[in-house]
């Protein structure tokens, strides 16, 4: 069995589905991060995909760079939020969250 | 017997889908943030079998060194251990299943019925042609790169601090 692009995406169509089905239903907000994490693995994971077996070039790579940094930036500032939420209401589920609805 | 390099994908791959399943279904926190190490270690496998060597070094050293780090301390830092148990609920997971089964198929079939135009090359290190692309041609987002992580820094600092008031700050 020869490994081709169409693997790659499978892996990442899978990690897709799967890091959307945490973030859809997991009601602790560093459980929907973690789905968050997923996705921007699995998106990655195609850029890499695609630059290696259709592109020359090594633009997929740094558009993976790029992911990378700003999946860092993005998990530092989520979780300081998380934790300001925690501080002020003594709990991080999303369904606890509610004082716009009203 | 199959080739190594099928095999090796094949462990990776069970490696990164196995922790994901776990991190999409475990009940206990702690054990979604820990499964969320393989996802990281198969994905960075993953690069190096694409000749992005100096990117599964990278995905090693952020992600697993910075980001999952960063999540177990927040995990920690807001649930009572008592409450651990089930302390990742989920809520919705037939609507949740039968919606992402709709994307898996959607996506399946846009990958296996286009014609890519594959153009297949030997794997090779790649690490000098990133290091040449992002002080050349890609020089001004790698410094917009830097100067966003740094402004994430200090907000992040600025978000989770405790707001002290000193007393000559109260007046």
């Amino acid at each position: 069995m020869e490994i081709g692009l169409v693997h790659y995406l499978s892996v990442a169509a899978v990690l897709f589905g799967l890091g959307l089905l945490t973030v859809m239903t997991r009601k602790n907000s560093v459980g929907i991060l973690l789905g968050v994490e997923l996705i921007l693995n699995a998106a990655a994971l195609n850029f890499i995909a695609f630059e290696h077996f259709v592109a020359n070039d090594v633009a997929g790579q740094v558009f993976t760079v790029f992911i990378i940094v700003l999946a860092a930036a993005e998990a530092a500032i989520a979780l300081a939020i998380v934790l300001t939420v925690y501080r002020n209401y003594r709990s991080i589920m999303a369904d606890r969250l509610t004082t716009l609805r009203n | 017997m199959p080739p190594i390099s099928s095999l090796l994908f094949l462990v990776l791959a069970g490696l990164a889908l196995g922790s994901a399943g776990i991190v999409a279904f475990s009940r206990n926190i702690i054990h979604s943030a820990l499964a969320l190490l393989g996802t990281f270690l198969g994905v960075a496998g993953m690069y190096v079998t694409l000749s992005a060597d100096f990117l599964g070094a990278t995905q090693v050293l952020v992600y697993v060194g910075g980001t999952l780090t960063l999540i177990l301390f927040a995990v920690m830092l807001t649930a009572r251990i008592e409450d651990m148990k089930v302390s990742n609920p989920s809520q919705g997971l037939g609507p949740g299943i039968g919606l992402v089964a709709v994307v898996l198929l959607l996506l399946g079939k846009v990958a296996t019925t286009t014609a890519w135009a594959i153009n297949v090359r030997p794997t090779n290190p790649s690490t000098a042609k990133l290091g040449h692309a992002f002080l050349s041609s890609y020089l001004l987002p790698f410094e917009v790169g830097s100067v966003v992580l740094l402004a994430a820094m200090v907000g992040a600092v600025v978000l989770a601090r405790r707001a002290v008031k000193r007393e000559w700050e109260k007046e």
